[in-house]
C-alpha cells in the first residue's frame, strides 16, 4: 500500500517536471528572437523534459506490476541523436548566414561549414535562398 | 611469448570489449526481462557484431577507461539537471533585449574524432550551449552560448570540466 502511494506520487511529480520543462521549451521557441538562440530551447525539452516523462513511464510500469526498463534505452538513443540534429540546424544557420558571424578560429583557416568551394559560393548566398 | 600470443588472440576475437559489453546490456534491456538465455545471446551478439564490423572501423580508439567514463556520464547527467533549471529561469525571466548570446571558440587538445564527438554532444546536451561547428582542420570547436557576459569563462569551464576528463578517458 505504502509503495503504491509512493509510486503514484512519483509518477505525478515526474509528469509535472516533464510538463514544466517541455512547456518552457515551447515558450522559448516562441519567444527567442534569433535563429541560433532558438536552438537552445529544443535541447532542453529533449533532455530533462523527455527524461521526466520516461521516468513517469518506468514508475507507472512498476505500479502495474510489470517493471520495464525500455525507457532508459529511448533516453540513451535520444541523448545520442539530439545533439546531431541540433548540430545540423546550427550548420544550416551558419551556412545561410542568418546569425552574427562567428569569430575566426585561432589555428585553422576557417570553420568547416563556411569553407565552401569557390564555384559554390553563389549557392550560399542567403538572398537567393530566401 | 605465450602471453603476447594469447593477448593478440583475445584482441582479434574481442576487438572492442566496451562495444561487446554495451551490445550485451542493450540486448538484455531490449528483451525487458533478465534471463540466462537472453544474457548469453546478448554476449554472443556482442562478440559477433564487433568481430565482423572491426575492419570498417580501422582507427578506433584502442583503449578507453571504463570507470572514468561512468563517472563522466554521472557528472554530465548532474550538469544537465542543474543547467536546465538555470536556462529555464533565464527564458522565463529575461527579455530578449537583456540576453547576451555570443560565440565561444574552444581550442581543442583532444585528437581522436570519437572523443571530439563526445565533447560536442556533451556541450549540446547541457542547456545554454550548443556546439555548432568544427574548424576545417579540427583544431577548434565553435560553440554558441545563450546568455553569457564572459565567453572566456564559458570556454575555461568547458575545457576544465569536460575536456580534461575526456583526455583522461581516451589517453
Amino acid at each position: 500500500m505504502i509503495t503504491e502511494i509512493a509510486l503514484t506520487v512519483g509518477v505525478i511529480i515526474s509528469l509535472i517536471i516533464g510538463l514544466f520543462f517541455t512547456g518552457v521549451a515551447g515558450i522559448g521557441l516562441l519567444k527567442l528572437d534569433n535563429a541560433m538562440s532558438r536552438l537552445h530551447a529544443p535541447t532542453k525539452a529533449g533532455t530533462v523534459g523527455i527524461g521526466a516523462f520516461l521516468m513517469a513511464s518506468v514508475l507507472h510500469s512498476f505500479l502495474l506490476g510489470q517493471g520495464s526498463f525500455h525507457e532508459f534505452l529511448i533516453l540513451g538513443f535520444l541523448f545520442i541523436t539530439a545533439p546531431i540534429s541540433a548540430n545540423f540546424m546550427a550548420k544550416v544557420n551558419l551556412h545561410r548566414q542568418n546569425c552574427t558571424p562567428p569569430p575566426a578560429p585561432p589555428r585553422d583557416d576557417m570553420w568547416a561549414t563556411l569553407n565552401v568551394p569557390e564555384a559554390d559560393r553563389e549557392l550560399a548566398d542567403p538572398q537567393e535562398l530566401a | 611469448m605465450v602471453g603476447t600470443k594469447m593477448k593478440r588472440l583475445i584482441q582479434k576475437i574481442l576487438p572492442h570489449p566496451f562495444l561487446t559489453l554495451l551490445l550485451a546490456v542493450v540486448w538484455t534491456i531490449l528483451q525487458n526481462s533478465v534471463s540466462a538465455g537472453m544474457i548469453v545471446f546478448g554476449i554472443i551478439l556482442g562478440i559477433v557484431i564487433p568481430f565482423t564490423t572491426a575492419r570498417w572501423w580501422p582507427d578506433r580508439p584502442d583503449k578507453m577507461r571504463l570507470v572514468p567514463m561512468l563517472k563522466y556520464c554521472l557528472l554530465v547527467i548532474w550538469d544537465i539537471l542543474v543547467a536546465n533549471v538555470q536556462v529555464a529561469w533565464i527564458i522565463l525571466t529575461k527579455s530578449n533585449a537583456q540576453m547576451k548570446p555570443c560565440w565561444v571558440v574552444i581550442p581543442l587538445e583532444l585528437k581522436s574524432p570519437e572523443a571530439i564527438t563526445i565533447l560536442a554532444g556533451t556541450i549540446t546536451l547541457t542547456p545554454g550551449t550548443v556546439s555548432s561547428d568544427l574548424s576545417d582542420e579540427g583544431h577548434s570547436l565553435l560553440v554558441h552560448a545563450l546568455d553569457s557576459d564572459d565567453p572566456d569563462a564559458v570556454r575555461d569551464e568547458i575545457k576544465d570540466r569536460y575536456e580534461r576528463r575526456l583526455l583522461e578517458i581516451f589517453q
